[in-house]
């Protein structure tokens, strides 16, 4: 029996697992998709929101400045792209100005220092690409952008080094709340187990653990065999509610709100280099421009409440709109420049609020629940609160030998002329380019192959390493990158994939001959 | 396979009264369209230029094509050796040109001219060798 | 480590290959002389152009990809001129530029050169160019040129670039793409094919897959004609059934983890889909053969100027762009649609750059400063651009070729060139196409005649 199971293997829960791995237990996360960051964590703005737009009082509040605040620190700590860039929320009418004053007064109130609105003219001074039509704006100078995938794989990746299980490729089909009375019969096999490789558990701390009388417990049933917890962590995401009402009869309701995106070429990347907002207009809730931390210019999100919670596709409408609204806030958005669009799901529950904690009735059931915007500023926070929660039954101490500290993969691209011979020294890999368009080395791919959760898909060298991501979207690398996972990972190419499931590359042999 | 089927039926079409086609020989492409006469000569109509009115004859009468693709090659510093027909052959033939060198597995080192498959398919035909191809190295 | 040569030449597919063999033609010698390319092998993307019809107008003879490649490399061979293989060139700068950047990667510039060089003191010498490379043998390498050769070819407008909605499985390959899993690999992508864009690569992939035994379903054509060669129209997708659909474009890719099916439509005028004409196709594979885009990112980081239409650079007559002692030439320039021209123009290339080297510094005459005459070429009326742009009068060749595309798909139209606003030559064409390259040839002498010549015009009426 494990004392924590997370459903879900994005950044709430590789969050809430990292923050967890700092104490002696025993942390498993289950994980649908073949790799950590497949869901709605990997399809976002990649924004870390400065705190202004949540309701005071509200869990989006609180936990949007605490992550807010944590997120320069963990970037160094975790070594994942991040960067202070500021934002601007923009006002189109001067009848608007009021809702800025507000938006102001709410961010002061929230706790986000060193807001102020700015005028025309010095926002034209501070990004000349902006609107003729803008009035004036909010300058929130703590608004920042984070890899999206750099964080939630950093995350992960500690956790993992930090004993948490992962294990890929296993979908939860259902949760079950178990009870007995007194000490439970199952599970203390290997709560034994538990405890023998922990060594010093004092005995106290241990029957704490047990329950007092009454034991509850969590019986997972998955596509990779039936797990047992004492504690479950619901990161589903679209799926949370699923899993919640489960076990809860107090009932959750999710809706997958989608967003749709365009990111455009590192050639415009410095089109704005603030995080460019809109305060709501007659054409509806605004959509954001920004550079991200990769030094792309990204539009989005539209947000359509749809019924499907795989509806991951893009739509002409949505994409229509994307570039229609990206118009209001920057003059000529350069339509020419995009290389790829992509679409997320938030999770939106009905509440407005996240969702987070035990729901009452289900003892030990943490839901995560309902964590869209400011979800990914808020993941260091959560992962903390939640863990605090976990702690409170647990009470496990904490591990003598935890790593906090994670190194990424070198990246040839960024490093300077030093760096690189260096890196070359170490590994003549780095000197072979296989992404041309954003200068990914063969050593990177490997790096990103054989540390802790290393990749093995297509996409999983892309998280990683960028490989892929650039301008000609994997047309040359794809098959290089392809042969270079078969090589390292033992396989034919013919088994690699794009993202696990049925998404390989190759269907077989020319001429349908079977080649040993 | 249906593509033996479309080769075959071209052929079939060829010997029917009216046959509509698009010159390939200069960027114009002209429609032509070919009548066989009761004599069994052609009926040429469409073409701008004399050279419209060979393509269409030959076309018609005698359809040919060079066949590209590649065969496997062991211990090369590839899988694959790209190879081609040496000459035309008749278009009724592609496909059972490629059954022909499905199964054939050269040795590396290969070049350019060797003899990939003699006579394919009864054409009298070589399948050649288009590309070097080495050792692999280490 | 560091090398120094006379004319460094990026990439050796088809264009670097003839640039390399005419530079020493010209009388550079080979050792002066360095091809660089990315892929462990020389022939570039002919390689994986494993169809015949190159060469017609080179060899007089119809070759294969990999043979008309051989042909080029043969001559490299013999003329012993040194290639580096698996190599990346990361960035090319211009001497000043380099000599104020802090010493990286780069060891500082050499003195001698840093001494003569400073502008206009002398003429006779060339400003150095810094290239930085990288292989896995050498790992980081400088190499100072005097002349570089752009030949970095062009890449495929990706999924993401048209822009298409709908899910982003797996199954969606760039017809290059796709042809190097299948000619170089061995490897089929995909069993049940629709091809987006009748671009000659994705007619060719139609038959390629189709030899191979996969079914392909359609062929679909936003334009209301093909860019692709009649011949290939014929050959790949006639010969076989394969349907093609002018007008029509995919608003929609099923399948979450692999392509399911695509949704087709026909569209209007203004290439909007019309509602009511979607058709959905299952299929595994979606290729795309929607275009191709000069890769030029190492020459904007050099600063060279681009030209908007073609996306390849903006060159005078020697084919040399606004960076002095820069040449491009092949598809990093513009798209070409016959390998023949990309060797012609990219021998043209070499032999300048070579000139070049051999007088010494070239006179800054690109902006039309005042040492002779600067002739400006403009693309009127459905001509969409001309390589080159400009003619410095005194460089132009005896017969100087000027090449471009038109616009749009022509019947019995006359090509007219203007010499300021005097109408000089008017050639009726019977067709002309998108798909293909059209060209005029000026005679040196027939320049003279307009002493007072500042812009050549070309157009279609």
């Amino acid at each position: 029996m494990h004392d924590v199971i997370i459903i879900g293997a994005g950044v709430s829960g590789c969050a809430v697992a990292r923050e967890l791995s700092r104490y002696d237990m025993s942390v498993a996360v289950l994980e649908r998709a073949s790799d950590v960051c497949e869901g709605t964590s990997k399809a976002n703005s990649g924004i870390v929101h400065a705190g202004y737009d949540a309701e005071p009082g509200t869990k989006k509040a609180l936990l949007n400045i605490q992550g807010s605040r944590r997120m320069e620190e963990l970037s160094k700590e975790l070594d994942f792209p991040y960067k202070r860039n500021g934002s601007l929320v923009l006002c189109f009418e001067e009848s608007d100005r009021g809702k800025l004053q507000e938006l102001l007064d709410k961010g002061q109130k929230n706790g986000v220092e060193n807001l102020r609105i700015l005028e025309k003219e010095e926002l034209r001074k501070l990004e000349p690409n902006l609107s003729e039509h803008v009035a004036a704006a909010l300058y929130a100078p703590t608004g920042g952008i984070v890899c999206p995938f750099g964080l939630t794989i950093a995350l992960a990746e500690n956790a993992c080094v930090n004993g948490v299980e992962f294990h890929l490729n296993t979908e939860v089909y259902s949760v079950e709340k178990m009870e007995s009375e007194g000490e439970a019969e199952s599970g203390t096999e290997t709560e034994t187990e538990a405890s023998e490789e922990s060594g010093t558990e004092p005995e106290s701390e241990a029957e704490t653990r047990a329950g007092r009388g009454k034991k509850i417990w969590y019986r997972l049933e998955t596509s990779g065999g039936i797990f047992e917890s004492r504690m479950v962590v619901n990161a589903a995401g679209v799926y949370a509610d699923v899993f919640h009402n489960m076990v809860s009869g107090r009932k959750l309701h999710i809706t997958p709100r989608k967003g749709e995106y365009c990111l455009f070429d590192k050639t415009v990347g410095d089109y704005v280099s603030h995080t460019v907002f809109q305060l709501p207009t007659k054409y509806g809730k605004g959509v954001l421009v920004t550079p991200t931390v990769h030094g792309n210019l990204l539009i989005g999100p539209t947000a359509e409440d749809i019924g499907d919670k795989e509806g991951v596709n893009t739509t002409a409408g949505g994409l229509e709109d994307v570039l229609k609204r990206g118009g209001l806030s920057v003059e000529r958005v350069p339509f020419g420049k995009v290389i790829t669009s992509f679409a997320g799901l938030r999770a939106h529950e009905d509440g407005e609020d996240f969702v987070i904690g035990e729901p009452g009735d289900a003892e030990g059931f943490v839901d995560v629940a309902g964590i869209e915007s400011p979800g990914l500023t808020c993941a260091p926070a959560i992962g903390e609160y939640v863990a605090g929660l976990i702690q409170k039954r647990i009470s496990a101490p904490e591990k003598k030998n935890f790593t906090a500290r994670r190194t990424g993969i070198p990246s040839v691209a960024l490093a300077d002329g030093a760096k690189r011979q260096e890196l070359i020294r170490k590994d003549p890999a780095y000197a072979n380019v296989i992404c041309r368009c954003e200068l990914v080395t063969e050593g990177e791919i490997m790096e990103a192959i054989h540390r802790p959760l290393g990749a093995t898909t297509l996409d999983g060298i892309k998280r990683r390493t960028r490989a892929g991501m650039g301008r000609c979207q994997a047309g040359f690398c794809a098959p290089k990158t392809v042969e270079i996972l078969a090589r390292e990972l033992g396989s034919d190419m013919g088994e690699i994939s794009k993202a696990g499931g049925e998404s390989g590359f190759l269907t077989g042999y020319t001429k349908a001959v079977e080649w040993e | 396979m249906d593509i033996k089927k479309s080769g075959i039926e071209t052929e079939t079409k060829a010997t029917q009264e009216k046959q509509e086609l698009v010159c390939i020989r200069c960027p114009i492409g002209c429609r032509i369209t070919v009548e066989s006469n009761p004599d069994r000569t052609l009926h040429i109509t469409g073409n701008t230029c004399g050279r419209g009115a060979e393509y269409a004859e030959k076309e018609l009468t005698d359809p040919t094509r060079i066949v590209t693709s590649t065969v496997r090659v062991r211990n090369g510093n590839q899988p694959v050796v790209s190879v081609k027909t040496k000459e035309d052959i008749p278009k009724g033939k592609i496909m059972e040109c490629m059954e022909a060198i499905r199964g054939v597995e050269l040795e590396a080192p290969v070049h350019i001219g060797d003899v990939a498959l003699a006579d394919v398919a009864g054409t009298g035909v070589d399948m050649v060798v288009t590309k070097d191809v080495g050792l692999v190295t280490a | 480590m560091k090398k120094r040569v006379d004319i460094l030449i990026v990439g050796g597919g088809p264009a670097g290959l003839a640039a390399a063999v005419a530079a020493k033609e010209a009388g550079i010698r080979s050792e002066n002389i360095l091809l660089v390319e990315r892929d462990g092998e020389l022939g570039g993307i002919l390689n994986q152009c494993i169809h015949n019809g190159f060469g017609l107008h080179t060899f007089k003879e119809e070759l294969t990809g990999p043979e008309y490649a051989a042909r080029y490399e043969g001559k490299v061979y013999d003329a012993e001129i040194p290639y580096l293989l698996n190599t990346i060139v990361v960035d090319i700068r211009m001497e000043k530029e380099a000599e104020e950047k802090e010493s990286g990667a780069m060891e500082s510039a050499p003195a001698e050169t840093g001494e003569k060089n400073k502008d206009g003191n002398d003429s006779c010498v060339n400003k150095m160019k810094y290239v930085t490379a990288m292989n896995k043998s050498e790992g980081l390498l400088t190499v100072e040129a005097k002349a570089v050769v752009l030949a970095m070819g062009c890449r495929e407008r990706s999924r993401g670039a048209l822009n298409i909605p709908g899910y982003r499985p797996a199954g969606i390959y760039s017809a290059g793409t796709a042809q190097r899993y299948v000619n170089i690999e061995g490897r089929m992508p995909g069993r049940e094919v629709v091809i987006l864009g009748s671009g000659d690569i994705g007619l060719i992939m139609a038959r390629r897959m189709t030899l191979e035994g996969a079914k392909v379903k359609l062929v679909a054509e936003l334009l209301p004609y093909s860019g692709g060669l009649k011949r290939n129209i014929v050959q790949c997708l006639d010969d076989f059934s394969i349907p093609l659909k002018l007008s029509h474009t995919i608003i929609d890719i099923d399948g979450k983890e692999r392509v399911k099916g695509v949704t087709v439509a026909q569209v209007d005028e203004n290439r909007r889909p019309i509602a009511g004409t979607e058709e959905y196709i299952s299929c595994d594979t979606l290729l795309l053969s929607c275009g191709l885009i000069p890769e030029n990112e190492l020459s904007a980081g050099l600063g060279v100027t681009l030209n908007p239409v073609t996306s390849g650079p903006v060159v005078n007559e020697s084919l040399e762009t606004d960076v002095e002692g820069v040449f491009a030439c092949g598809n990093v320039l513009h798209v070409h649609d016959l390998v023949d021209y990309v060797s012609e123009e990219a021998e043209n290339a070499g032999r300048n750059a070579a000139a070049y080297i051999m007088r010494g510094r070239s006179e800054k005459e690109m902006t039309g400063s005042s040492s002779g005459q600067v002739i400006e070429i403009k693309a009127d009326k459905g001509v969409r651009y001309t390589v080159p742009s400009l003619l410095r009068q005194k460089y132009v060749q005896e017969e100087q070729v000027i090449r471009f595309r038109v616009g749009d798909a022509y019947r019995d139209a006359v090509l007219a060139v203007y010499f300021n606003d005097t109408p000089v030559m008017r050639i009726n064409k019977r067709a002309m196409v998108p798909g293909e390259m059209e060209q005029v040839k000026l005679k040196k002498s027939k320049l003279k005649d307009y002493p007072e010549l500042r812009e050549i015009r070309i157009a279609i009426e």
